[in-house]
């Protein structure tokens, strides 16, 4: 795929006429074999297989658990707790999935602030930044209708809230709101829609993925300088060098999603959606998924009208802003140096992003009452501010750290033993 | 320009602190008006010692019956567990044919018969626990309108917050007992004398431990010997409160004990695993400089 | 390769080889619970065995209760259908094996093989199912007086054996035993 050179050469017969006909070896090698990577990744760049592997872990979970699930709303809480008590492993396969889910978002949240940190998103890579939101809003999409699936308080009442959002907009509110949801309330009609639409959207992400590496292997990886690969002895081979990286960091990830599903499997739950649905008794406090914790905070912060805008559709806006502004992002970022490693004052502003961004999830947690409510504005205005203004600033006034001349430059002086490189022949033609 | 980014960077993050400072000082005011409390439960459950705790936890036997036999007798006139099975009660350590017994002593709906009726017969090992009440309208309007919850997954679907940093410590300590810490709490919360000026609604109790109120429906359930254990279990209500708690938890996670038998395999297996990808990472990169 | 990894082949095949080893087992060992959740739950193990009350069964009726999801035919039989049964020779018929699951797999497909035994020879208790492709046979009709399949036309005696059409077998006894004179467990 990249390059538009292949070194891929079938030694056996069948290998040939297998090649002369489908070369889909010759994909596999050219993608996963050959494939040059930068040779300074660091593990911060295993989250892309981790991400591929949990996709797959939830599709395969989620197909086994619909086979003993009922999409109905007399049925379905039920059902599965048919599958935690009757079924086979049941527990075992349910607790995957849920904590599953969460590990999928915590390891694209890494995903995302590695790719804000190393300004994965500047050009040329415009397109592959887009693809990962839209994955990225497909997962959020995804995992909100398997929420409402078990039927409990809260899948219910944040099926609610969040077709609710809807409502916010004049005119044509009321009617999305009552297509989404096939009814004038959360409903069995909910239910059903929303579980086909919960088992269709992963293969929708699925296919975005392919999009995604797709695009990726265009334009290769960028990489902890920032730096565009120049020359041979800046890459090394796919295999084996990021496979068994990556396989690594699959396994640590791995014991963190073990340990959650075994050992703490509610916690990253709320008990309240272990009581069936009530469509007459609103839990004390609805909260969503931790996952979406910040973005909740957002949509409660807007507590006041602007202008013609009311507090209700403000809310909305500000949360649906908050994503729709990393669409913007490449074109935000003015700065002509590429990783935050070179930028000591962006490096500052992306871990005060980062914690802003928890502390917005913690507040989101919180009832919307009180001091609560002003440090939420705070926080959202912060938010906001880090993409609109010191994005764009930053990069035109900030004076970035000297730059290495490339990767193997940076690699050598950070390498005692400089020795080693030429002694490495690391083109994809000898290895492999 | 050095200084006026530094200057920003200070700026933000004395803001942050300067709200955090006031928010929480603004929180503990209002978390102090006694006699009408806003957050509930008004004092945080205790958090007990449980055999099936930690990751080698496992249930005790003994204690589950007993649980069982307070749920019997004095829970299950009012609260349904219309998930569990007689069958899953052989968990419990009886035996079949105990189970057998056990189950026929109730009395459940079946029907129609070939004349159409419906008629009622003896439980079987495969039926569920019957609701006391035909249905939820019939229970609230024998129990002052409010329905008795059904105790299948009681023990899951009550967890008090346990507040920033709590919650992060209790990842690592494998803190998942907040259901029967709760209940334990709330069944020994009775005896408190509710803070001057405070109106406690007609017809409801007074508990600190309740977490959605200052007082509940429910009257004081269970005291001192009101059941009879015969394994020579202290006849308290501390000891009923403890072993119903438990039992609650079974109920609710009957598969716990398999769950972290399994777990430990898992986590053995993956280390281990992580140990060998390890070395033939280090193996592969020995020679590269990166 | 320089001769540092020359020097120590066999070590480093090794740590490769149980690696791939340990990565095989634990991707077998995590295929397992998707293999073992298609298999029947403890709820519906649990309903394997069935009791029924046959005091309401006079002579010549039947009773179809469901056993495991199949239907399952219980006939107290009239002295006659016993009687014919008892007078057919076993080489007149296609299947001489009972198919009784309470009893040895080689017995014959004799009167009192087929039906409760000595004493009880009146109640014929079997998997109400054609043993053709699944149908459930009529009662009380076809040739021989027993059973009559509508689908592809099988036609069963007074003790469910297999007399013409094309089913390959006699239909199945479910393994049962008298609790009482008037209960009976399936299962």
């Amino acid at each position: 795929m990249s390059g538009g050179h292949s070194t891929y050469t079938p030694s056996t017969g069948l290998g040939k006429w297998i090649d002369a006909r489908l070369p889909l070896p010759r994909l596999v090698y050219d993608s996963f074999i050959a494939y040059p990577v930068p040779r300074n990744l660091n593990y911060a760049y295993t989250f892309g297989g981790i991400l591929a592997i949990m996709l797959v872990s939830q599709i395969l979970t989620g197909v086994v658990l619909a086979m003993h699930y009922a999409a109905a709303t007399g049925l379905a809480f039920d059902s599965v707790e048919k599958i935690m008590r009757d079924v086979n492993s049941g527990w075992l396969l349910r607790y995957m999935h849920a904590n599953g889910a969460s590990m999928f978002f915590m390891a694209v949240y890494a995903h995302i602030f590695r790719g804000l940190y190393y300004g994965s998103y500047k050009a040329p890579r415009e397109l592959l930044w887009i693809l990962g939101v839209i994955i990225y809003l497909l997962m959020m999409a995804t995992a909100f209708m398997g929420y409402v699936l078990p039927w409990g308080q809260m899948s219910f009442w944040g099926a609610t809230v969040i077709t609710g959002f809807f409502t916010a907009f004049p005119i044509i509110g009321d009617p999305i709101q009552q297509l989404l949801l096939g009814g004038f309330s959360v409903d069995n009609p909910t239910l059903n829609r929303f579980f086909s639409l919960h088992y269709l959207l992963p293969f929708m992400i699925a296919g975005v993925v392919v999009l995604h590496v797709w695009a990726l292997h265009v334009t290769g990886q960028t990489n902890p300088t920032g730096i565009e690969v120049k020359s041979k002895t800046d890459t090394l081979p796919f295999t084996p060098y990021a496979t068994v990286k990556d396989a690594f960091g699959m396994i640590l990830f791995f014991i963190l999603f073990a340990y959650f599903v075994f050992y703490m499997p509610n916690y990253l739950g709320h008990p309240d959606n272990y009581i069936p649905a009530n469509s007459l008794k609103t839990p004390a406090h609805i909260v969503p998924e931790w996952y979406f914790l910040p973005f909740y905070a957002m949509l409660r912060a807007i507590t006041f009208n602007i202008g013609p805008i009311d507090s209700k559709l403000g809310g909305v806006l500000v949360m649906f802003g908050s994503i729709a502004v990393l669409f913007l992002v490449p074109w935000l970022d003015t700065s002509k140096v590429r990783s935050a490693v070179y930028r000591p004052w962006y490096k500052l502003f992306f871990w005060l992003f980062v914690v802003n961004a928890i502390f917005l999830g913690w507040l989101g947690s919180r009832p919307a009452e009180g001091s609560y409510v002003h440090m939420a504005q705070f926080a959202t205005l912060y938010y906001y501010a880090f993409f609109l203004v010191i994005m764009p600033v930053l990069g035109l006034i900030e004076t970035p750290k000297r730059l290495p001349n490339s990767i193997t430059e940076a690699v050598l002086a950070k390498s005692k033993n400089g020795g080693l490189m030429a002694g490495v022949t690391a083109a994809p033609e000898t290895k492999g | 320009m050095k200084t006026i980014l530094t200057g920003l960077a200070t700026l933000s993050l004395g803001v942050m602190l300067a709200v955090g400072l006031v928010g929480g000082s603004a929180l503990a005011e209002e978390a102090h008006s006694a006699a009408e409390p806003t957050h509930f439960p008004m004092i945080k459950p205790q958090q007990e010692k449980w055999s099936f705790a930690g990751p080698f936890g496992t249930y005790d036997k003994g204690q589950l019956q007993r649980g069982l036999k307070v749920y019997k007798e004095v829970c299950a006139s009012c609260h349904a567990m219309k998930l569990v099975a007689f069958r899953s009660l052989e968990e419990l350590g009886y035996s079949e044919d105990q189970v057998k017994a056990f189950a026929a002593e109730y009395e459940v709906q079946d029907g129609p018969n070939a004349d159409g009726e419906m008629f009622t017969r003896k439980a079987i090992a495969t039926d569920y626990f019957p609701s006391p009440f035909p249905n939820d309208e019939a229970a609230a309007a024998s129990n002052n309108g409010a329905v008795p919850p059904d105790f299948s997954l009681i023990a899951k679907a009550r967890g008090v917050e346990r507040g920033f940093p709590t919650f992060i410590f209790d990842i690592f300590t494998q803190y998942a007992e907040g259901g029967p810490d709760y209940i334990h709490a709330l069944l020994t919360g009775y005896d408190h004398t509710p803070p001057e000026g405070m109106q406690i609604p007609e017809g409801t109790h007074y508990n600190p431990y309740f977490i959605a109120g200052k007082s509940l429906a429910m009257p004081k359930p269970i005291d001192d010997g009101q059941v009879t254990y015969d394994d020579g279990a202290p006849q308290t209500l501390d000891q009923y409160s403890r072993d119903v708690s438990a039992f609650l938890m079974w109920a609710a996670e009957p598969h716990l004990e398999a769950r972290k038998r399994t777990g430990f395999r898992v986590m053995i297996f993956l280390i281990l695993f992580a140990g060998m990808v390890y070395l033939v990472k280090r193996r592969v990169w020995a020679n590269v400089a990166h | 390769m320089s001769a540092h990894d020359t020097a120590e082949p066999t070590r480093r095949d090794f740590l490769y080889i149980a690696t791939g080893m340990a990565g095989a087992v634990g991707a077998a060992s995590l295929a397992w619970p998707f293999i073992d959740q298609m298999r029947p739950d403890a709820s519906t193990l649990a309903a394997a065995s069935v009791e029924v009350d046959i005091s309401s069964v006079t002579e010549g009726m039947s009773l179809t209760v469901k056993w495991r999801g199949k239907p399952i035919f219980i006939r107290n039989r009239t002295p006659k259908e016993v009687d014919d049964a008892k007078n057919t020779a076993l080489s007149a018929l296609k299947d001489p094996i009972a198919r009784n699951a309470n009893l040895a797999s080689d017995a014959p497909a004799t009167d009192i093989d087929r039906s409760a035994g000595a004493g009880k020879e009146k109640w014929l208790i079997m998997v109400g199912i054609c043993t053709h492709l699944g149908c459930i046979p009529l009662g009380e009709s076809g040739e021989y007086g027993g059973w009559f399949c509508p689908c592809h036309g099988s036609t069963y005696d007074t003790a469910g054996r297999i007399r013409s059409g094309p089913a390959p077998e006699n239909m199945a006894i479910p393994p049962y035993q008298f609790v009482s004179d008037t209960h009976i467990k399936i299962g």
